[in-house]
């Protein structure tokens, strides 16, 4: 039996159709994903991402296990309430999760994914070891995504009482504010927040949203609206067999201070110095037909690659994809659709960022 | 609840076919295909005048989120399509039954028609 997030009503009384997610009854559309994909793009659009797992981390040796845990650094983090992006590794380098930390006051909330809890939560209390910490799990709050140019405007509407407090958030940092916890964070490659909310009052401020005229969206259209932004989905671009430096993750290794000795980093050393052999990069398909995830990537005279996510994407007409291919591939390669090798574009990600293509 | 009329026949792929006056029969996907696939956006057509079999895969239709072949649900002759689909793949949505008709065919043998299911045992098949 599937677990049914708070939302679970609203998403019936708005025809949501209702498909398995990692163990959770979620909406996949409302009707049309494309619609809902548009929403978000031109005006609000808001996603139940209830069923992601908040897990704080508290303690004297917070940073410290932190710092061993993630292969970015907390300690980047000056602000509180700002956040960062991060691959927690396994000590071979392959990607376990990814996540989002927020540094607070003495302490940091993590959003880890949904599919991954159980493996995440073992994993994070293995590597306690003889570190100070607690992990507390936070189930009782529910999560709100609002995405898009008339997000933030329209949740300040909503809730007048964090006007103040929203109009603060810088891009990448989040709040409190009494038990509700507001940040400028997203997966759509928009402005927007991410809300937690208490789960005993995430029904009536879902209806306040849509009352205010912001478009519920399913997650057919979160994974367009995420690929569309370059952004991985765990489990597609990149898993424990991945190496982040393979999956367009470079940038959130925190090489420097060279002595913090976080998991997976000597793994990662020996890589860099033998040469990473694959590289992530986006893919356009500008003919008709539809790149999918596990296509073969040819690329001539160099090697093969696979496509690790593709669809439609509603903003540009045409398909794009998130690929790993070699390390020496050029500006164009073949791709496998439905046994015809098409020609295709290769372009650095994102697709589309703000509304606009970024190619 | 799809929608699932009753004076047309089905197979268990999916697909819808109305008998027209001349004998000839006009091919679509239901209302529970296109909603099983969500937003289509792509549509490929069989040639006109192509001798297709039974259950063989003559056209593909593709959403945001996956590609599906469609089968002949009867062996003849494709006598038409609809070129329509190619600009306006999203009356596969919108009108399953009406504008976003595929193809037309002539059936080579007319007792085929009696292995086509009625709208009971579509209903029945799809739940």
């Amino acid at each position: 039996m599937a677990k049914q997030t708070a939302l679970y009503a609203k998403h019936q009384e708005a025809n949501g159709k209702i498909v398995d997610f990692g163990g959770w009854d979620m909406p996949v559309n409302y009707g049309s994903q494309i619609q809902e994909h548009q929403a978000v793009r031109q005006n609000a659009g808001m996603f139940d991402v209830s069923h992601m797992t908040i897990v704080d981390v508290a303690g004297p040796d917070a940073t410290a296990y932190l710092q061993k845990l993630l292969a970015n650094d907390v300690a980047k983090l000056k602000e509180t309430g700002k956040a960062l992006y991060t691959g927690m590794l396994n000590t071979n380098g392959g990607v376990i999760d990814d996540l989002i930390v927020y540094k607070m006051d003495g302490w940091y909330r993590t959003v880890v994914n949904c599919a991954t809890r159980e493996k995440d939560l073992e994993w994070m209390s293995a590597q306690k070891k003889s570190f100070d910490v607690s992990l507390t799990e936070r189930p009782e709050l529910a999560m709100v995504a609002v995405q898009g140019p008339k997000a933030i405007e329209l949740v300040k509407q909503v809730k007048s009482e964090a006007a103040e407090l929203i109009d603060s958030l810088k891009i990448f940092q989040g709040l409190p504010k009494s038990n509700w916890f507001y940040a400028r964070t997203g997966y759509t490659g928009e402005d927007g927040l991410e809300i937690m909310v208490p789960e005993t009052e995430v029904a009536e401020f879902w209806q306040q949203l849509l009352d205010a005229g912001v478009a519920p969206c399913g997650l057919g259209a979160r994974d367009t609206l995420r690929l569309e932004a370059g952004m991985n989905l765990y489990g597609n671009d990149m898993d424990e067999n991945t190496s982040p430096l393979q999956a367009g993750m470079g940038w959130t290794i925190a090489w420097e201070p060279a002595d913090r000795d976080f998991i997976g980093r000597s793994a990662l050393e020996a890589e860099k110095a033998a040469g990473v052999a694959m590289k992530q990069v986006g893919l356009v398909m500008e003919s008709r037909g539809v790149m999918r995830s596990h296509q073969k990537v040819v690329v001539e005279g160099i090697g093969e690659g696979e496509v690790t996510s593709g669809t439609f994407s509603p903003s540009l007409e045409y398909s794009i994809a998130i690929a790993r291919v070699p390390a020496a591939t050029g500006d164009e390669c073949m791709v496998d659709v439905r046994g015809k090798l098409v020609p295709v574009r290769v372009v650095k990600l994102p697709f589309v960022r703000n509304g606009q293509k970024q190619f | 609840m799809s929608n699932i009329p009753a004076e047309l026949k089905y197979v268990a792929s999916h697909e819808w076919i109305r008998v027209e006056a001349d004998g000839t029969v006009t091919i679509g996907i239901t209302d529970f295909a296109q909603a099983a696939l969500g937003d289509v956006v792509f549509v490929e057509l069989p040639e006109v005048g192509s001798d297709v079999e039974a259950e063989q895969d003559i056209a593909v239709v593709e959403s945001v989120k996956a590609a599906s072949d469609i089968y002949a649900p009867l062996s003849g002759k494709i006598i038409a399509v609809n070129e329509e689909l190619v600009d306006a793949p999203e009356k596969v949505n919108e009108d399953p039954y009406g504008d976003a008709w595929f193809f037309k065919m002539e059936v080579a043998d007319a007792a085929d028609l009696e292995n086509l299911m009625d709208a009971d045992a579509y209903a029945a098949a799809c739940e």
